[in-house]
């Protein structure tokens, strides 16, 4: 027999006014996603608990006296919960604009847009604002961690910690705007206790985190998505079966990622099949 | 774990340090010697990942830094991640993670001292010692209000020693007695103040003498059941700020099914101005000690801890004689009073971090985690402490239970007592106690302002700037106003004080303290410090937009407290002051 | 050292490759097996199938042996590593994949990990297991080094080598003295208790902390743990498989599972990691000596006439010959041609050596590969092939019997083609005109052949992630564990009982003595993998190249420096390699590993003691001593 999970209360709740049924444990932006409702999010991870430290995807709920976090906020029955209130599209507004005057969010998916949407202008609190600019470390072949496109998310840290990896070769240190992303005394991650698995590329919201291929890919200026297709199929080392997604580009791997929703690798490769395909 | 670690190793001091606390290792996979057995098989270690902040204060206590030979034998010896490790140490500023002098002196230039004449101290500092770094750094408050301008040194070895200097006297006097910081010391009709500065702190003899462990033995009388109505119904909210009922906090706990639960007195006293837990620990630690088996024995908990922040030395002390003396007469431990129950405190310390003082950062403090807050919900009574059922409350709330069992619900109600930390331009600062509903005018005539008071900030630097005296100072009377009791900061400000750099000194402050978890207190306690740099230089509408845009998305999207709050004081400023008009 | 792609046919003349066409290497090829079948028959050809490479192309090798050349003899490299645990599960179940799935890895109560350092060789599946441990699952790790599996356990038995069947005789002796064992199951679902009480019965707890150095308490410990758990996984890698006595090894751990019900059940079983990504799937589709395709038995005649008639040819009824054998063949000259595809036995068996001498006695020797590879460098005709996993499309299955959808992302480089197409080219110049319109229909012919796989269309295996074997029926899916049958109450729905087997410790077999006096043991790092071929076209930070690792009681008794280069000897064979100091070994226990076989070649050192069942070589304790170089000059 195999264990049944126990079945799931549904419960109601309104979404900007819309009746919406979602499992019991649902959050609210998967009660959002129910009402077809496209809320931002950053420092979401669809294979990681959510951490809820961007903030860009508050919305109201009645009652409440803060704004709550959809990504993290479990939906409870009878919740009333409004998206585009004049308060969560202010925060919305304000919370991109601190992000976007203090990191480089160029190559942050849907950034742009969002910003457009919102009306962000970063560019208010003027020129002199603190910022968290600082040259990519580069310190091995595998992947580069360019820290002035860090949001700190966290998401990097729990893929290498105990939600993923369990390899804990980095964590968040200092305090406040000052605190970064960080192995033990700054080593450089060849000095550390890092893997290489690229489970924090993975998740990264931003290109903070790239793979060595596509950082001088783009430094040359010769990335180009549009010319890349991508093909999922099963990596060539051990007989685990990790699914592979391959990114090519001129008929070369130029990233490997993995399906999140895979049963076997839940988006996490190892050294090998992440980054193993040099004799192809 | 399959743990990485570099090659440093620990000094010996260092590993006699960290010893000293865990005892010797016990195998060589946790930092012994290798030995035949070891080879053969090895037993998983039980977790102790909530020693690292002990352990990290015992190399910082011995050696006065924290190298990373220290940090990898603490890791080895408790199975942390060096990164992680790293990132907990660096959290808290009292450590230092580069070598420096054995003895720090810590320049307080909060609120307070600065109202106090911080800066000329600061001055007479650095004239002697040079700019700020490794042998003197400038502190947020240090919870001696009454005494401004302080200065706290912090000597490490073995034992480490502490040393206030308050008022500053480039190290001259002593610490005076804690009578000293409750100008109504002896007076009639105190309550929460009654023993402080009457009894001998470190005597449980003439704590009992004086009415002590009644309540605790009137409790056993009652039942759990029985204390949770009584203090339910006494009316009873949480003095940490948030004025929660505590009845129905520890009634919420209580039930819990999921076991063990915790109890966590919140004694990280950091709120700007704020001194009143200081100076009950100081003068009465027995009642905390008392109102916390109480509080235990009604929510049905075991175990609890007392977080206590490290800048706190001579309170640490009393309370830490207070716990040894209890448990060695039964008070404390097991089977207490030979009711059958069992309970035990744990003293845990902070390392300078405002932001432990919040109910759940406090949790990941213990924990051995970053003090980042958690979201809510779930709330601490549901998963708290170690994911379990906990109760937090602060050392004030404890205190008021005593008072409520001795007396009954009724009678404590009808004069409800508060404590409130007078400081800034006062001629008698201290903690003052006043029933609920004196208003600000009775207060300020007790501790008598300097000069003419320009304004007062309640609730410390989470509060807000109030010019009317005549707000009666109660929870509701206070938000009317547009203003907090919050912790019970009474920080008067005269005609002389320079508001703006006040202001400057409460963004620094939420600058310094933001742990840096969420965004819009992470950057937006950085741009409000910066519009506000401007705003003293030069007064421009669109700073002051941008400061309110800023501010309200702190207090509509933070996580927690630290941020939703940032905002307060410098918003009352600007509305009620005119600071930038 | 890395290699460049094969991107021309090669084709030796006057004692050297050059390249070559397609055709004249096509030719040359096909010509060379059809004069060793017409000289001396079909059992002089041998085929080794690639275990890197798809299902379907594991499929049509198999094909082209049995149907092309007439011969079962064909075989793969998991030979080297995982036989032993097919040839143990089946011999007990009937069927030889691993009982469980990985999921019910997270949802076990106690994970064994028996001579497997997943943390470092099967990083995923360690996921898996990380997270059970952190559902709160115990962990057990068996295993000589303290590896970083062991540094995750709850318990860690540091055991000496080669000394599984005792431990896990202890453990079976000490759940019976416990009364722990599960009688109804024992009785209803298994035969020959009695005789394997008696066997265990001189493995007492202190017999066996003697012989294997692990602490009475924590075998005690570790018996009690695992048959009191509700659920229990038990997983093992070549820790258990790389001994001369592989097959009694597996064998003494499925006895564990049998004695307590561990198996059959959901979130109970047995699973062994398999070291590549195919070797599963070979075996599934045929490409061992001894199974048709769906692992079906060749000296049943009714399988066989299914097969006869599918193919339309005679199926010789007797098996084939395995990599061992063909070795020992080709020494004997009964064996004088081989088809080589994807395999590098010149530097993955043990004993390298002798390997060379062999393969440099055949008559015709044919190397389908992507990288000309020592093996290929001996080869008459080389034929480029594509990459299975990235430039084919087709099935790979995993340790979990997880069939997927293998897809091509990228053109192979140059002239190389895929192998399926090469293989039907040589067919058809040998008399069998075989057209396959892509790997589906190859699919598909085998779904017609194969019950266990008859309900895995390709469009099903995309839409589901994947289904595990057995799948009958395009509309249903069976559930992620075997051998549920066992636990029925009707015995005919139970079937054929799992029989316990009786075994007898046996040592390994390069003795330890004062010349030779410490116990050499083999295995992977986490960024290499095998022989290094492919794992070498990256430039991992990780890597440090080959070393001798010893712990640092015998680095300092033999008065040895980190990085400083030593002489490592054995009785067959001697290499130079820098020291590495582990402390994850004790004194007399040395490890290397053989991802670089260009610099440092382990495998002269190794042995090759073979488990007469499976093949498998002892690669995993050799006998050696350790010596300082002396300085020269």
């Amino acid at each position: 027999m195999i264990p049944l999970q126990p079945p799931r209360r549904l419960i109601d709740v309104e979404i900007d006014g819309e009746a919406v049924r979602v499992p019991e444990g649902a959050t609210l932006l998967d009660a959002c996603a129910t009402a077809g409702k496209d809320i931002p999010t950053l420092c979401h991870g669809d294979t990681l608990t959510p951490k809820n430290a961007c903030r860009v995807c508050v919305v109201e709920v009645e009652g409440a006296r803060t704004l709550a976090p959809a990504c993290s906020r479990k939906a409870e029955a009878g919740m009333k919960v409004a998206t585009g209130t004049e308060r969560a599209r202010h925060s919305r507004k304000v919370v991109l604009e601190l992000l976007a005057s203090s990191t480089d969010l160029s190559t942050t998916p849907r950034a742009k847009e969002w910003m457009a949407e919102y009306g962000a202008d970063p560019a208010r609190f003027g020129e002199d604002a603190a910022t968290v600019e600082q040259p990519p470390k580069v310190d091995n072949d595998l992947y580069v961690r360019d820290y002035g496109k860090c949001i700190l998310c966290y998401k990097c840290v729990d893929a290498c910690g105990e939600q993923w990896q369990n390899s804990f070769a980095i964590s968040v240190a200092g305090r406040g705007f000052d605190a970064t992303i960080s192995t033990e005394w700054d080593a450089a991650l060849t000095d550390s206790a890092c893997v290489y698995c690229g489970n924090c590329v993975e998740v990264c919201p931003t290109g903070a985190l790239s793979f060595k291929t596509e950082f001088d890919m783009r430094a040359e200026g010769t990335w180009d998505e549009d010319r890349q297709s991508e093909t999922t199929t099963i990596c060539s080392y051990c007989g685990v079966g990790c699914n592979l997604t391959l990114h090519v580009q001129d008929n070369k791997i130029v990233k490997v990622t993995s399906p999140h929703d895979n049963p076997v690798t839940h988006g996490n490769l190892c050294v090998k099949g992440r980054f193993g395909y040099g004799y192809v | 774990m399959d743990l990485r670690f570099r090659d440093a190793q620990p000094t010996d001091e260092e590993r006699a340090a960290v010893d000293a606390l865990l005892g010797p290792p016990a195998t060589a996979w946790d930092g012994g010697d290798r030995t035949a057995a070891d080879l053969r098989f090895a037993a998983r270690a039980e977790p102790a990942r909530d020693l690292l902040l002990p352990a990290l204060h015992a190399v910082n206590d011995r050696v006065g830094w924290i190298s990373e030979g220290a940090l990898d034998y603490i890791c080895r010896r408790l199975t942390v991640p060096p990164a992680e490790a790293y990132g907990v140490a660096s959290f808290y500023s009292l450590f230092s993670l580069s070598e420096r002098p054995a003895s720090v002196l810590h320049v307080c230039t909060d609120l307070a001292c600065h109202a106090q004449g911080a800066s000329e101290v600061r001055q007479a500092v650095a004239d002697r010692l040079g700019p700020p770094g490794t042998s003197w750094q400038e502190s947020p408050c240090l919870g001696l209000c009454e005494r401004a301008p302080a200065c706290l040194t912090l000597t490490a070895g073995d034992p480490p020693s502490a040393a206030v200097d308050a008022p500053y006297s480039g190290g001259q006097g002593g610490e005076p007695p804690v009578a000293a910081a409750v100008p109504q010391a002896g007076q009639d009709g105190l309550v929460l103040l009654r023993r402080v500065g009457v009894v001998d702190p470190l005597s449980l003899d003439d704590y009992r003498a004086q009415g002590g462990y009644q309540a605790l033995r009137r409790a056993f009388q009652l039942g759990p059941t029985g204390v949770i109505r009584e203090v339910t119904e006494s009316g009873l909210v949480g003095r940490g700020g948030a004025a929660f009922p505590t009845g129905r906090k520890w009634e919420a706990t209580a039930r819990q099914p999921d076991h063990p639960h915790y109890l966590v007195c919140n004694a990280d006293e950091s709120e700007p101005g704020t001194f009143k837990d200081r100076v009950i620990m100081e003068g009465d630690p027995y009642a905390l000690i008392e109102a916390m088996t109480v509080a235990a024995y009604a929510t049905g908990c075991a175990k609890g801890y007392l977080y206590i922040r490290g800048e706190y030395p001579r309170a640490r002390h009393a309370l830490e004689n207070a716990m040894a003396t209890a448990r060695a007469r039964g008070l404390l431990g097991a089977d207490i009073l030979g009711q059958g129950f069992s309970f035990d405190i744990e003293l845990r310390r902070g390392a300078g971090a405002y932001i432990c003082g919040e109910e759940t950062a406090i949790f990941n403090s213990i924990e051995g985690q970053r003090g980042e807050p958690r979201s809510k919900p779930p709330f601490p009574v549901e998963k708290g402490l170690f994911g379990k059922p906990t109760v937090v409350n602060n050392v004030e709330t404890l205190v008021n239970v005593l008072p409520i069992l001795e007396r009954g619900a009724q009678a404590y109600r009808d004069a409800e007592p508060k404590l409130f930390c007078v400081s800034g331009n006062i001629v008698k600062p201290g903690v003052y106690e006043l029933p609920f509903g004196a208003t600000l005018r009775e207060l300020l005539d007790l501790a008598g302002p300097t000069g003419t008071v320009r304004a007062v900030l309640l609730g410390g630097a989470a509060g807000a700037f109030v010019t009317d005296l005549d707000i009666p100072l109660t929870f509701e009377g206070t938000r009317q106003a547009g203003a907090t009791l919050g912790s019970g900061v009474v920080l008067v400000l005269g005609d002389d004080v320079d508001l703006k750099a006040i202001l400057l000194r409460i963004a620094e402050f939420f600058r310094d303290e933001s742990c840096g978890q969420c965004v819009p207190c992470r950057v937006g306690t950085v741009r409000q410090e910066e519009a506000l740099h401007r705003l003293s230089r030069r007064v421009d509408h669109s700073d002051l937009v941008l400061l309110r845009e800023v501010g309200q998305t702190m207090r509509d999207a933070s996580i927690c407290g630290l941020g939703q709050t940032a905002w307060n004081a410098v918003e009352s400023a600007i509305d009620r002051l005119g600071v930038f008009k | 050292m890395s290699y460049d792609r094969l991107t021309h046919p090669l084709v030796r003349e006057d004692g050297v490759l050059r390249e070559a066409t397609w055709d004249e290497a096509l030719d040359r090829a096909a010509e060379g097996f059809r004069r060793a079948v017409e000289r001396h028959g079909p059992d002089t050809f041998a085929m080794l199938s690639c275990a890197r490479s798809t299902n379907e192309m594991n499929y049509i090798g198999q094909k082209f042996t049995r149907v092309v050349m007439g011969t079962n003899n064909v075989d793969s490299c998991n030979r080297t590593c995982h036989a032993p645990s097919v040839a143990g599960l089946s011999a007990v179940f009937g069927s030889g994949g691993g009982t469980s799935s990985y999921q019910e890895v997270e949802d076990t109560d106690v994970i064994v990990m028996w001579g497997s350092a997943a943390r470092n060789a099967h990083p995923i599946f360690f996921h898996h297991v990380l997270k059970g441990i952190h559902k709160g699952a115990r962990m057990f790790a068996v295993d000589p080094r303290r590896t970083g599996t062991a540094q995750w356990a709850d318990r860690w038995l540091g055991l000496n080598v080669g000394t599984d069947i005792p431990l896990a005789h202890a453990v079976a002796r000490e759940i019976i003295h416990a009364g722990l064992h599960n009688k109804a199951f024992i009785e209803r679902a298994t035969a020959g208790f009695e005789e394997f009480a008696a066997s265990v019965e001189p493995w007492t707890l202190t017999a066996a902390e003697q012989v294997t150095g692990v602490p009475a308490e924590a075998i005690k410990e570790l018996a009690h743990a695992y048959a009191r758990a509700d659920r229990a996984q038990l997983c093992w890698t070549l820790g258990i498989t790389e001994h001369h006595n592989a097959t009694d090894n597996v064998r003494a751990l499925i006895n564990l599972s049998l004695l307590t019900g561990h198996v059959g059940r959901y979130g109970s079983g047995l699973s062994p990691l398999r070291g590549q990504n195919n070797v599963q799937g070979g075996g599934d589709m045929g490409a061992i000596p001894n199974r048709l395709p769906g692992f079906q038995d060749i000296l049943d005649p009714t399988v066989r006439r299914r097969f006869e008639s599918a193919w339309n040819i005679g199926i010789q009824p007797k098996y084939g010959l395995n990599l061992t054998q063909m070795l020992e063949a080709m020494a004997e000259g009964e064996v004088t041609t081989c088809y080589l595809i994807g395999e590098n036995p010149v530097q993955s068996e043990a004993d390298s050596l002798a390997c060379v001498k062999r393969l440099s006695m055949l008559d015709h020797l044919v190397v389908q590969d992507i990288f000309l590879t020592k093996t290929a460098q001996m080869a008459d005709v080389v034929l480029p092939a594509s990459a299975a996993w990235c430039e084919s499309d087709g099935t790979f299955t995993n340790s979990e019997r997880r069939v997927q959808r293998v897809r091509k992302a990228l053109d192979p480089p140059g002239e190389a083609r895929d192998d399926i197409w090469i293989m039907c080219e040589l067919a058809r110049r040998l008399g069998h005109d075989w057209h396959y319109d892509g790997a589906e229909e190859v699919w598909n012919e085998l779904r017609a052949l194969s019950p266990a796989h008859a309900g895995m269309t390709y469009q099903r295996l995309a839409d589901l992630q994947g289904i595990q074997w057995p799948c009958p029926s395009e509309d249903s899916v069976e559930p992620p564990y075997l051998h549920g049958r066992l636990w029925e109450s009707d015995p005919v729905k139970r079937g054929t009982p799992a029989p316990f087997a009786v075994l007898r410790h046996s040592p390994p077999v390069d003795l330890l003595d004062e010349e030779y006096p410490l116990r050499l043991t083999t295995g992977r790092r986490l960024d290499s993998y095998n022989t290094g071929v492919q794992s070498s076209g990256f430039a991992s930070p990780l890597r440090r190249g080959e070393t001798i690792e010893l712990c640092p009681e015998d680095a300092s008794r033999l008065g040895l420096a980190a990085g400083e280069e030593v002489r490592i000897t054995s009785r067959r064979g001697s290499v130079v390699a820098p020291v590495f100091i582990d402390p994850a070994l004790r004194p007399g226990l040395v490890f290397m590993t053989m991802h670089f076989p260009d610099e440092v070649d382990t495998n002269a050192l190794t042995i090759e003691a073979t488990c007469p069942i499976a093949g498998t070589a002892e690669f995993k304790a050799a006998a050696v001593r350790v010596e300082k170089l002396v300085a020269v000059g």
